[in-house]
């Protein structure tokens, strides 16, 4: 058993915990009276806590347990929770975030978290002294008891374990201490511990074991050890449950009642002797410390070793816990990178199938495309990720900037659970929290300025996704005083930007778009969020290079809209081909509207324009052959072959001499070397080898 | 390249090409391969060098006629033409040639600073010339001729 197999999991789901108390802090920050939402943290924190003890990482072990002895204090009423102790508590998670990170690069964890420890302390002790003495008493009263009682072993718990049984108690769990011995016989112990490990996970948490579980892992042990699981299932469901597991000679589950004595604050472990003489039943002991005797052979003969196996998935299946598996983002982009290779050589065999018209060769090649577009699909709903993965950080993101402004900002988060390709997911970021800022700081006005134009002083932004079409579509919206036209244009004049004369014919949106040439910023003053000039041009050239626009929708007073449109894949995309020339060119399926075959003798002019009237509309003709240059066209004297393309609500057909098909091609980048080239986005590998370029349809619309 | 010509370091292994009627000559290690004539796809838009793009084993690669970039006449395809696959700011570039001939050993020693006499664009582009057995090579500054290097 590796380690380290447990690690990469430790660290996947600290980071959800992590992640979880962040967000439900900062909705706890918002309604402080809601103890749920306290509640919701703790149970993170503390399952943290559980998980960083197994794997034993002292540090963070001992943080959370400080910041829960905190939430336990506001959750008793006994700490009033403010902005300023919630700072702190953030603070705390800050650290933990760092120590995460310190053990994902292979650390210990270890960090310097005195500071940080000492306002836990003092939050807990400068309000109510009596939960200070939680963390030490603890020990002291219950391992005399311990001895006297000998039921736990000469193992007392450390007193954050006690602190834990106890919390869990209170939620209604049991204690329960399981003894399990395996059969002499058993060759891999640990696989045996691990499905057993398993099996009582299902029903609770493993508070501690005896020996540690990394020992227990290791094969450090004989033939028996004992755990102790926090749980609300009765024991007879956890024997049922582990009576599954085969190789296993003895279960002993006893009942351990611990007593919580509320006046002292302290954990009182009791016997299950003593418990008759305070409370319990006097049957109890005798009941509750019930013992399953398993002879070995029998047991393997009862659940026979190729059922067992099924037996375990069923009881997996379970839990309404979604079957998933961690897989290696590095090992996706090599699947997606073959698959690749395969959609290239699948055109080379489609072409060569065509040539040879052998029958049974094109059916196996049909075949063989259908299987390859399942596999497409699959491969390609495989890196799909929520944006929520980018989105989830932006809450405490825009709180801080709020308190930095020294304004009042509500996040609206809509439509995180939209799927994006990976590769977009990891580029997304970085714009997103420049046009966040820059909501925030040029957007939003200060509350005073609200409140004396009569708006909410409370100002909104609201970040928003969604996909239409082949795209997705990312929103920043402000509820702000908007872009001022003349501003930005005295401003782009001043700046060389533009010239006077032609600043008049602009259009808003034109006029808009001028604030992402770099160099530019509005902003009066040069603040710490932004206004630097710098962001708004990384902003639109990361968008760009992702295949993506970026527009945006203002009104003077009611805010503005900024609208960043991508991709939904940047891999794979269908196209449609065409001849032009001697040469192909592929325009993506995503822009076209429909192909249609015009008569010259349909063809009018509109000034120096071509233009068609297409089912009632005005479109105009681009000629390819033009705009590319192209001399040896094959022209058609009496019909044009038109593609009707859009950007957006604007509809232009493109002139091309035929068309050749639809097809699924990989898009490769034409390099460094060539770098905006107008109207072309790229390029790909036809079937037969040769190189075809990829029209940019929204490059072609002005 | 074996250990013996590395230690001499004195000496150099070259690429000899032909443009026009000229030799020229570039180090082997800026070369990343050589290809007979691959069906090149034009790139509308592209500078007037860049005679397109190949597919060179499922890579990209924009393929540019060194004729144009150094003011010689342009002539048409033959057999044996060739791409000379460069790589230039860690990009890989195919530079079409009339014809790639040899490979040589140039000893650094005897290169002569690019006599007046050639004039024209060509001069800024070589760094030297060499004569060997009755033949001119002049030694061609990739980045300069490229116009890759920012410094002109």
């Amino acid at each position: 058993m590796d380690v380290n197999q447990y690690l990469e999991l430790f660290l996947e789901e600290s980071r959800e915990h992590l992640q979880n108390i962040n967000e439900q802090l900062l909705l706890f920050e918002k309604n402080t009276d809601d103890l749920g939402i306290i509640n919701e943290i703790f149970r993170s924190a503390h399952t943290l806590k559980g998980m960083a003890a197994s794997m034993s990482f002292e540090d963070l072990t001992n943080l959370t347990h400080k910041m829960e002895n905190v939430l336990d204090a506001i959750r008793n009423q006994k700490v009033k929770a403010d902005t300023s102790l919630i700072d702190v508590i953030l603070e705390a998670v800050d650290h933990m975030e760092e120590m995460i990170t310190d053990i994902s690069t292979g650390g210990q964890g270890s960090c310097d978290v005195s500071d940080v420890v000492d306002k836990l302390l003092k939050i807990e002790a400068g309000e109510s002294p009596a939960s200070i003495s939680n963390s030490k008493p603890l020990e002291t009263s219950a391992s005399p008891k311990n001895d006297a009682v000998k039921l736990l072993d000469e193992s007392p718990f450390e007193d954050y374990e006690g602190e834990v049984i106890k919390q869990g108690l209170q939620q209604g769990n049991s204690l329960y201490q399981i003894q399990v011995k395996l059969v002499s016989s058993c060759v891999l112990k640990a696989v045996r511990v691990y499905m057993i490990f398993e099996a009582i996970e299902e029903h609770g948490e493993v508070i501690k074991s005896l020996p540690p579980a990394q020992d227990l892992e290791e094969e450090k042990f004989d033939t028996e050890f004992t755990l102790y699981l926090l749980t609300k299932s009765g024991k007879d469901a956890l024997l049922e449950r582990l009576n599954k597991i085969s190789e296993i000679e003895e279960i002993k589950i006893t009942k351990i009642d611990l007593i919580a004595d509320k006046k002292s604050e302290k954990v009182v472990v009791e016997a299950a002797a003593e418990a008759v003489a305070v409370s319990a039943p006097p049957e109890m002991p005798v009941q509750e410390v019930k013992t399953v005797e398993q002879s070995s052979p029998l047991s393997t003969a009862q659940s026979t070793p190729p059922k067992s196996k099924e037996a375990t998935e069923k009881a997996i299946s379970k839990p309404p816990a979604s079957k998933t598996i961690r897989v290696n983002i590095d090992r996706l982009d090599v699947l997606m990178n073959l698959f690749e290779e395969l959609v290239v050589d699948r055109g080379r065999l489609e072409q060569i199938a065509n040539e040879l018209n052998h029958v049974e060769l094109n059916e196996t090649v049909e075949r063989m495309s259908r299987t390859t577009g399942d596999l497409q699909n699959i491969i390609l709903n495989m890196r799909m990720v929520p944006i929520e993965t980018v989105f989830n950080r932006f809450p405490r993101m825009v709180r801080q900037l709020a308190k930095d402004l020294g304004k009042k900002i509500e996040l609206k988060l809509v439509g995180a659970e939209t799927e994006l390709d990976r590769t977009v997911i990891d580029e997304i970021g970085d714009p997103l929290v420049h046009l966040l800022r820059n909501a925030a700081d040029h957007g939003l006005e200060s509350p005073e300025e609200r409140q004396k134009i009569g708006k909410n002083p409370i100002g909104t932004i609201t970040l928003r996704a969604y996909h239409s079409g082949n795209h997705v579509f990312i929103e920043v919206e402000d509820d702000g005083h908007g872009l001022s036209r003349e501003k930005i244009l005295k401003k782009a004049v001043s700046n060389g930007v533009l010239s006077e004369k032609n600043a008049a014919g602009l259009t808003d949106k034109q006029v808009y778009q001028l604030i992402f040439a770099s160099g530019f910023s509005t902003a009066e003053k040069v603040s710490d969020v932004s206004g630097r000039g710098v962001g708004l041009d990384v902003v639109t050239n990361t968008i760009n290079s992702l295949g993506g626009s970026i527009s945006i929708d203002s009104e003077l007073g009611k805010g503005s809209i900024f609208s960043v449109q991508l991709p939904l894949t940047l891999s794979i995309i269908s196209v449609m081909l065409v001849e032009l020339g001697s040469g192909r060119f592929a325009i993506p399926l995503s822009s076209v509207i429909e192909t249609a075959i015009i008569k010259r003798t349909d063809m009018l002019n509109a000034h120096s324009q071509k233009v068609i009237d297409f089912r009632g509309k005005i479109v105009p003709l681009l000629f390819l052959k033009d705009i590319f240059e192209i001399e040896d066209t094959k022209e058609n004297k009496d019909f044009y072959s038109v593609i009707l393309v859009r950007k957006g609500e604007k509809i232009a057909g493109l002139v091309v001499d035929s068309f050749i098909g639809q097809q699924e091609i990989v898009l490769k980048s034409l390099g460094d070397y060539l770098q905006n080239i107008f109207a072309i986005s790229g390029s790909t590998i036809l079937g037969d080898g040769e190189v075809a370029l990829i029209i940019d349809c929204n490059a072609l619309i002005k | 390249m074996n250990e013996f010509e590395e230690m001499d370091f004195e000496k150099k292994k070259y690429i000899v090409f032909q443009l026009h009627d000229e030799e020229f000559a570039i180090p082997v290690s800026q070369v990343q391969g050589l290809e007979k004539l691959l069906k090149i796809t034009r790139v509308p838009g592209a500078a007037p060098e860049v005679k397109g793009v190949i597919n060179l084993r499922g890579v990209i690669t924009p393929v540019i006629d060194l004729k144009i970039c150094l003011d010689l006449p342009v002539s048409e395809f033959t057999e044996s033409t060739r791409i000379i696959l460069v790589n230039v700011n860690n990009s890989e570039v195919g530079l079409l040639v009339d014809d790639a001939s040899d490979v040589l050993d140039i000893d650094m020693k005897n290169i002569e600073p690019s006599p007046d006499v050639i004039g024209g664009k060509e001069v800024a582009y070589v760094d030297g010339v060499y004569s060997i057995d009755k033949r001119l090579l002049l030694l061609l500054n990739l980045n300069r001729a490229l116009n890759v290097d920012p410094v002109q």
